[in-house]
């Protein structure tokens, strides 16, 4: 016994998740992504903060090409876009991270209680998410923001009202937006959670905990929840971005954040409608754009890298 | 495999049957009528509006307070079983007229039909979407395998960076700019519209763009697994030539994640068409359909969305035959 010990190779005293770290960090991809999202994070929450207050202002210096005042140019009503780019960045990347968080908490509890009843209950609620996968989301996200809109308007200022707290109203739109595109991404967490809950369950702390009378729940958030916390974390990093496009399309349609607020889609929006024959305000395109992919490259860079550290698909 | 058939068709009705009751639903519980934006609609015209769409269900309030009288109900739970018997007046309505192959007028382009509308517009946005579909399924199939065969050299490499910017660049970011690089810059496609072949390539690629890299993606890490099956190697023992073994032998097994992502993609294309159809500026059922969320266009919207769920549902079940046809191993049940 003792030699079979003595055989076990030094490197093995790391644990799993010190392995999936040093994996992660010998990857220049996804060190560079995590660079590129901290620098942007910082930005949202700092360059709209220093930046004059008077570049938030509508002014006569209406589109005005990049130059050593506006960086970024100015858009239609002579604002600085340099500011907005990154007022945007606040809106898009809370939108992308509250919505994706929505989302985690639906699918990983679908997932636990899915695959640890299994069975017909299992069944009945995967073919419930085939049916989400089949149906256009986004259609039904835009059928639910439109409906709820005015009754959720209500409900916030009421709140408002009653908390005392001001200048709540406008965030309104901002919150059903988080609400309702966490309801729909949560299908593919929903998935994986489940086939993961599937492979550990019959492990034996499980039957052990099973047999010393514990009751589902603490199982299942004692036991299951823990060895299923990586593979949330993956695809939480990999649903920010789609949250993020999701909400970007919408204020695209007109349909996202209101117009006195910025998103990276509202930006776009505005700029896609500068490129025609008669004018060519490429900046209004061009530096919204890079702003929005390089965040979601980034984001995909880190999830596809996570995914590969700790070894997610292939351990299944 | 009709039994089979059968049963799906069954659950296709159902699934229908759902989508339709669920549209009805989210249009009666948003709060205001389709006329709520008119100014002062005098209370005898509104009247007349809602029964000329059939959006009151008069006679079923009527049966619902009589009954509720005769029965000694105080006023107020009258008055709510009036409400509950004028809503499910409409629904069953509503259904019927679904059942005849009647999606009603639009409440807000005078005097057309939905039917007439989707007759104009549906034929664009599936010409577009069936070209993105095919451009998709094609390029991403190969462009996968390409990367596969050349695993861990720049042309893999290469070919998954593009794939992840493709995915990470939404339509209405590529959109504009290609308008302005080969558009406006180069003149070589028109800017936008409708009518002619060049009018179709562009949009059908920015629509198609993150979906051939997300098949290309998918493609590559399968057919890397199959390749390292015990049956190819056993293929290639006993001889058979290189291509034969990635056509007759990988590519069948290889090929089934992109099949099941077909139907996805089918729901996935026709989102992403109203967002291409406003960049070019095509006539297509996308703009009707924002439309007709934002003007409270009742049945034109309830139209589109039977309509959209129609077609994926469909596509859902082409997938799931086809499936069968590639792996006879895979059994057809549910």
């Amino acid at each position: 016994m003792a030699e079979a010990v003595a055989t076990i190779p030094v490197g093995s005293g790391i644990s799993p998740s010190q392995r999936a770290l040093r994996h992660l960090a010998s990857n220049p991809a996804t060190v560079i992504a995590f660079c590129i999202l901290v620098v942007m994070a910082l930005s949202a929450i700092i360059i709209p903060a220093v930046t004059p207050k008077e570049w938030a202002s509508t002014s006569s210096a209406v589109l005005e090409a990049p130059s050593a005042t506006h960086w970024f140019g100015t858009d239609v009503l002579g604002r600085d876009l340099f500011r907005r780019v990154f007022v945007g960045a606040r809106v898009s990347l809370l939108v992308g991270l509250a919505g994706a968080v929505v989302s985690l908490f639906i699918g990983t509890a679908y997932g636990l209680i899915s695959g640890y009843f299994g069975g017909k209950i299992d069944a009945a609620m995967m073919r419930f998410v085939d049916l989400f996968y089949a149906i256009p989301r986004l259609i039904l996200v835009l059928f639910f923001i439109n409906t709820f809109d005015d009754t959720f308007r209500n409900a916030v200022a009421s709140f408002a009202a009653w908390s005392d707290i001001d200048g709540l109203v406008p965030y309104s739109r901002i919150l059903l937006l988080v609400i309702s595109l966490g309801l729909i991404e949560w299908l593919t967490m929903a998935r994986v959670v489940r086939g993961q809950v599937l492979a550990i369950k019959s492990q034996q702390y499980v039957t052990a905990a099973a047999a010393l009378g514990q009751s589902h729940t603490k199982i299942i958030l004692r036991h299951l929840l823990p060895n299923v916390a990586g593979v949330v974390v993956v695809y939480l990093t990999l649903t920010i971005p789609a949250v993020i496009l999701d909400e970007s399309f919408l204020s695209f349609l007109g349909l996202g954040v209101e117009a006195s607020q910025a998103s990276w889609g509202t930006l776009l929006k505005d700029g896609a409608q500068s490129i025609n024959p008669i004018q060519n305000q490429w900046w209004l395109v061009v530096f919204p754009a890079i702003a929005m992919s390089l965040t979601l490259l980034a984001l995909n860079f880190l999830g596809d890298g996570l995914r590969d550290a700790l070894d997610v698909r292939g351990k299944r | 495999m009709i039994a089979f058939l059968f049963r799906r068709l069954i659950a296709l009705v159902a699934v229908l049957f759902g989508v339709a009751t669920l549209t009805f639903l989210l249009i009666r519980m948003a709060p205001g009528s389709p006329f709520s934006t008119e100014r002062n609609l005098p209370p005898a015209i509104e009247k007349a509006l809602l029964e000329k769409y059939g959006l009151d269900g008069d006679s079923g309030r009527k049966a619902a307070v009589e009954i509720t009288t005769q029965w000694g109900w105080n006023e107020e739970w009258t008055k709510r079983a009036g409400e509950v018997g004028s809503f499910f007046e409409q629904y069953t309505d509503y259904l019927s007229d679904l059942l005849k192959g009647d999606l009603r007028l639009s409440t807000k382009y005078r005097n057309r039909s939905v039917k007439e509308i989707l007759a104009q517009t549906l034929p664009v946005s599936m010409t577009l979407g069936l070209t993105a579909f095919v451009i998709a399924t094609v390029l991403g199939v190969s462009l996968g395998c390409v990367a596969a065969l050349r695993h861990h050299t720049w042309v893999d490499h290469t070919a998954m960076i593009t794939a992840l910017l493709a995915i990470s660049l939404p339509a209405f970011v590529t959109g504009p700019i290609l308008v302005y690089v080969i558009c406006l810059q180069w003149n070589l496609l028109p800017v936008g519209g409708w009518g002619t072949p060049a009018h179709l390539v562009l949009p059908a690629l920015v629509l198609a763009a993150p979906f051939v890299a997300y098949i290309a993606r998918l493609m590559r890490s399968s057919l890397l697994e199959t390749l390292n099956q015990d049956f190819i190697r056993t293929a290639r023992a006993k001889g058979v030539s290189e291509p034969s073994v990635l056509v007759r032998h990988a590519l069948k097994v290889a090929i089934l994640p992109v099949v099941s992502f077909l139907g996805p993609l089918a729901a996935n294309l026709l989102t992403g068409s109203v967002i291409v159809e406003s960049i070019f500026q095509i006539p297509g059922a996308g703009g009707f359909f924002v439309n007709s969320i934002l003007n409270r266009d009742s049945f034109l919207l309830g139209g589109v969305v039977i309509i959209y769920c129609t077609l994926v549902v469909i596509m859902n079940l082409l997938v799931d035959i086809s499936y069968t046809l590639l792996d006879r191993r895979i059994k057809l049940d549910g």
